[in-house]
């Protein structure tokens, strides 16, 4: 536990929080993008430079941009008439609680916790990722191919504007919608 | 007599100087310290010389005179520039979102900035070496697009929330060509380290290098690119997100003052780091083109290299004229990206054509270079007459100033 | 606690966050945040044991979570598809007031 990690830690959670808690949902869209942009910080940190930089690319560049426009098409920009500390918020919130009181138990009593010894960061070359995705791992690679194709055709087709429903301006976002995938 | 290599090296002799003596636990801090400090002032100093570049030089293509009021011939109008929207008053809508609005140019900025580090600016002059260098150029450039989404969605004025809304369906749309014409270089090169792409590029044969735009795929790839790029930096002739004659100015029609000028600010560094990636990638980096030309120093190929980028993108300012938003879609997706597929193709083709396949170097390199421009060049007259099916060109008719 | 251990502790805590989200917030665009959310977490976990495991050389836990985002990258497009596409039929994208399965 370092000092950069703690502070990385703290600003993914923080983002997480407040992306489940305000009340305006562009301000949640905002918060989330702090928490994947401390997520990815927390990868290069962690040594993984490729899934770091990925993570930014299609969380904060695509996923991000696309919530943030499902919002503004969805006329969500106005905000929920009630905020996380509804009734229901606060059960959910127990839960949760309850949940992560389990998983840092199951982490506590684990073996894993404290066998882990502090090893040297692993230095992987973009170069053998290349040769991993490329020779070991190309079945699973064509079928993500294939998977990402097959999502796109389908979001395009959700998202296209029905006939008999004639709100203007739809169908470009929809186009934009399905090939941002 | 100071020999070339010295030159070359000035810059990074001195900071090495400065780093051996400050006292060794500072030492990181002080070379993090200089190397920000001096893409911060260089990038800052060369956006106030392009803002008069660019009214000189379009004043020229439209026949006037630009700003010539401060100092001789004008140089000192930035700071006259600078001066004017650091005392005007800045203007927040009432009804506007207070922290986004104030946070959206601070995160563009900042975002712009970020990407220099990866960008090879001289022979051992790139602020961080990073294995995956150019990937870490997309991926924090990719922050940029909320960045404006931010400013337009926290002015509350409906022609901010519209730029907004060209802006990123513009720059989504063209990021896809920008990443995939520079994977054909990335293809070659084998690497995605931007210092490596350009020593690749800085060897020499029969005295010329081995940039990749003279290759027939990095030829295309190039064009492709600082098409992409055009369009990326949201310049004319793809500036439909400020468009001044329908949507006033866009995503920053509610800045005023400082913000204002922050975001004029990344605009042009936005346009300086993506024309040196273009440079990078396609244009050898800080090397020379020709071997006896290699004493010039380094970074003065860069900035030459930049310079002359610059001039391409104010020319294109002057001389076409904007596009609608459905041609601007159109483009990318129904010619820009296929261009791209076939642009990488044409790089593994002629990653696969070696002096085994295609005979000796003189005869076999021509070989080499016209199959692989043909792939190129058949599928672009294809496209091209595919898409221009049914259209007719007429000659234009004035109808009200014959 | 080792490093590994933070790491599962803040993932927890991601995927509590997640959970709590995605099952009170009433937009259903939020919904999927939180359930993006909780994809992140379970990925902060793969790096966590890759860096920390026993054969950091074979790759398996980064390449999963490569892989990983790009599913989550698919997941987002055909969930916000859908979410429009239901906003468009119910003219809201609260998940409490779509109670009807009737088009």
């Amino acid at each position: 536990m370092t000092l950069p990690f703690l502070i990385l830690a703290i600003m993914t959670l923080a983002g997480g929080v407040a992306a489940m808690t305000m009340r305006r949902l562009v301000h949640c869209a905002l918060a989330l993008v702090v928490s994947f942009a401390g997520l990815s910080a927390l990868y290069l940190n962690l040594g993984a430079e490729f899934a770091g930089l990925a993570q930014l690319l299609v969380y904060v560049g695509a996923i991000a941009i696309l919530i943030v426009f499902a919002i503004l098409l969805t006329r969500g920009g106005e905000g929920e008439p009630e905020g996380a500390f509804s009734p229901a918020g606060i059960v959910g919130a127990v839960v949760a609680l309850a949940v992560f009181a389990v998983l840092a138990w199951a982490v506590e009593t684990s073996g894993v916790a404290r066998a882990g010894v502090t090893v040297a960061a692993p230095q992987i070359t973009m170069r053998e990722i290349g040769f991993a995705l490329m020779q070991r791992y190309v079945l699973p690679l064509e079928v993500i191919a294939l998977m990402l194709t097959a999502a796109m055709i389908g979001a395009v087709i959700l998202a296209l504007r029905e006939k008999r429903n004639d709100s203007a301006g739809d169908s470009g976002a929809a186009q934009k919608q399905g090939l941002r995938a | 007599m100071i020999s070339p290599g010295a030159v070359d090296q000035v810059f990074v002799t001195l900071k090495d100087w400065i780093v051996f003596h400050t006292p060794a636990p500072l030492q990181t801090l002080v070379s993090i310290v200089i190397e920000v400090a001096t893409i911060i002032v260089v990038f800052a100093a060369l956006f106030a010389l392009a803002t008069v570049f660019e009214r000189k030089g379009l004043g020229r293509m439209q026949n006037r005179y630009g700003p010539n009021r401060v100092g001789p011939f004008g140089v000192f109008q930035p700071i006259a520039d600078a001066v004017k929207s650091l005392t005007k008053e800045d203007v927040v809508p009432r009804a506007a979102d207070h922290v986004v609005h104030y946070l959206a140019p601070l995160v563009l900025v900042g975002v712009v900035f970020l990407t220099y580090a990866v960008l090879p600016v001289g022979r051992n002059m790139t602020a961080v070496n990073l294995d995956a260098g150019v990937l870490y150029f997309f991926a924090v450039g990719a922050a940029t697009e909320l960045a404006i989404f931010m400013a337009g969605w926290s002015s509350h004025n409906k022609y901010s929330l519209l730029g907004a809304m060209r802006a990123i369906a513009q720059m989504v749309s063209y990021e896809i060509p920008l990443i995939l014409s520079s994977v054909a270089v990335i293809m070659i090169a084998g690497t995605l380290s931007t210092v490596k792409i350009v020593e690749l590029q800085a060897r020499y044969s029969n005295g010329l290098a081995h940039w990749y735009v003279f290759t027939p795929w990095g030829l295309a790839g190039f064009i492709l690119f600082m098409i992409a790029a055009t369009a990326e930096t949201n310049r004319s002739p793809f500036d439909l997100p400020e468009g001044e004659s329908e949507i006033i100015s866009g995503y920053f029609i509610e800045y005023s003052g400082f913000k204002f000028a922050l975001f004029f600010l990344a605009e042009y560094l936005e346009m300086f780091a993506v024309s040196g990636l273009g440079i990078t990638l396609f244009l050898g980096g800080w090397s020379s083109p020709v071997s006896f030309l290699a004493w010039i120093p380094s970074w003065l190929w860069f900035f030459g290299k930049l310079l002359a980028l610059l001039f391409a993108f104010i020319w294109v300012r002057g001389t076409v004229p904007r596009l609608r938003m459905d041609q601007l879609m159109n483009f990318a997706w129904k010619f820009m990206l296929p261009m791209t597929l076939v642009t990488i193709l044409s790089a593994g083709i002629w990653h696969f054509l070696t002096v085994a396949v295609v005979g000796p170097k003189p005869l076999g390199g021509v070989i080499r270079w016209l199959v692989c421009a043909l792939v190129i060049f058949v599928p672009y007259i294809t496209l091209a007459r595919v898409l221009e099916r049914g259209r007719r060109i007429e000659k234009r008719v004035y109808r009200f100033a014959e | 606690m080792t490093p590994l251990a933070g790491c599962l502790l803040v993932s927890a805590l991601l995927f509590s966050v997640g959970l709590a989200g995605a099952l009170t917030r009433r937009s259903a665009i939020l919904v999927l945040a939180g359930i993006e959310l909780m994809l992140n977490a379970a990925n902060l976990n793969f790096i966590a044991f890759w860096r920390f495991g026993a054969h950091p050389e074979f790759l398996t836990g980064l390449i999963f979570v490569i892989f990983s985002i790009a599913v989550a990258a698919a997941e987002a497009a055909v969930g916000l598809a859908l979410i429009l596409a239901i906003y468009r039929h119910a003219r809201t994208s609260d998940v409490s007031e779509i109670t009807e399965m009737k088009g």
